[in-house]
């Protein structure tokens, strides 16, 4: 059992879904491709997150652990077809982007690993703050992404259809590289990105390893 | 007929699931470790993505739209295909053993594949009839597989190359996907239709 704020911090750095967990890819590489699809899906999964994981603490007691998994897609997806409504009604052209990875938050396997990992074995609470960090480590970890992205594929930042907002121009036009946007950009942006993470976490542990030899104990 | 043969070409090369719309990455890199493994996934993709496209656009004609309810897509279509993928399992295991031996442990892997969602979901949206979301679902599982086979057999050369320690596992499979994705770029500016007189 975790408090609430341990279960809030987690997914944001140690067990970031994407960089440490190495969940939910698919919708990873398809949304970064500008910084505010990023953040449009990042909030889209985190709203299921919390909404799936209050509803599977609360009923924990009472689903019979044979079928849990379809009990969960069930909870799961009922979120997903909340958010897929909503956002085609306000934000229309965020999800046509998106398109089809907005149903498939559904499959999203951040989403079910959470159900299985932590709602079916804790508070309502405590479930509710491992949804909300593990979807803004999410969300994070999509608006870093893109904005490596976004402005490398098109040479602007920040660009936001729905919002009326144009973005801010880093370099003219002609510089820009349009496959960065395309799938190709995304899988060496991903791996390159988990490559770096890898290798500042590696140097962090050696440090620590260091100073604790010269230190007392562990 | 002409028709069938562009929507094929179109889901299995142009559009690829996993190099170019970028769904099923998890199985893709969980099960490329070795080429028969990978080549089993294959055939278990080809099979349920053919069955749920099916199955898919029943339930979408006959229950959803008569009855007014396309709104419950989302929560119809994941329900089927888990039912479906149970069914397909215990069908196999009972009829042939030798299948069974050659797909079973992959074939509870294929719900969280989100290229079975993702097929019955595409077909329902471009409009196709019965018999093309059956092409249409074959074709792009043999597209996924294509895929991963071609991927699994460049991992087993790439075990004896000398990788940084940071980028071995996950990150330097990423990279290659990403590489074999430039290659399949290259089908993105064939026009079939053109191509056989359409």
């Amino acid at each position: 059992m975790s408090s609430p704020l341990q279960a809030f911090t987690n997914g944001i750095y140690k067990e970031n879904p994407t960089f440490r967990l190495l969940l939910g890819m698919c919708p990873t590489m398809a949304a970064s491709i500008a910084v505010s699809n990023g953040i449009g899906m990042g909030l889209a999964a985190t709203f299921v997150l919390i909404g799936s994981n209050l509803i599977i603490s609360l009923l924990r007691s009472v689903i019979p652990s044979e079928i849990r998994i379809p009990c969960y897609v069930v909870v799961i997806a009922t979120f997903v077809t909340i958010v897929d409504l909503v956002m085609n009604a306000f934000l229309p052209q965020l999800h046509a982007v998106l398109g089809v990875f907005v149903p498939l938050i559904v499959v999203n396997c951040i989403i079910l690993a959470r159900a299985e990992a932590f709602a079916s074995k804790n508070r309502p609470v405590s479930s509710i703050m491992d949804g909300l960090g593990m979807g803004l480590g999410f969300t994070l970890a999509l608006a870093v992404l893109s904005a490596i992205r976004e402005p490398l594929a098109t040479g602007v930042i920040m660009a936001a259809a729905d919002l009326g907002f144009n973005g801010i121009r880093l370099f003219p036009q002609r510089y820009a590289m349009a496959i960065v946007n395309q799938p190709v950009g995304g899988f060496i942006t991903l791996g390159l990105a988990i490559g770096a993470v890898n290798l500042i976490t590696a140097k962090k542990k050696k440090r620590s390893s260091d100073g604790a030899q010269g230190g007392a104990g562990k | 007929m002409k028709q069938l043969l562009v929507i094929m070409f179109s889901q299995a090369l142009i559009n690829n699931y996993m190099l170019s719309r970028i769904l099923g990455t998890c199985p893709f890199i969980g099960v490329s470790q070795q080429f028969e493994t990978a080549t089993g996934m294959s055939l278990a993709v080809v099979f349920v993505m053919t069955m749920a496209s099916v199955i898919t656009w029943l339930v979408q004609h006959f229950i959803l739209n008569p009855l007014g309810m396309a709104y419950l897509q989302t929560v119809s279509f994941i329900l089927v295909i888990a039912a479906l993928v149970q069914l397909i399992e215990m069908v196999i295991k009972k009829n042939s053993p030798g299948l069974y031996r050659a797909l079973g442990i992959y074939l509870p892997l294929i719900t969280t594949n989100c290229a079975v969602l993702g097929v019955a979901i595409i077909n329902i949206s471009s409009n196709y009839n019965l018999i093309e979301s059956a092409v249409s679902g074959a074709a792009g599982g043999l597209g996924w597989g294509l895929a991963i086979m071609l991927f699994a057999a460049i991992r087993e050369r790439q075990r004896l190359a000398p990788i940084s320690e940071a980028m071995q596992g996950f990150p330097i499979a990423l990279v290659t996907t990403g590489l074999l994705a430039m290659a399949f770029l290259g089908f993105s500016g064939f026009d079939v239709a053109r191509f056989i007189g359409l």
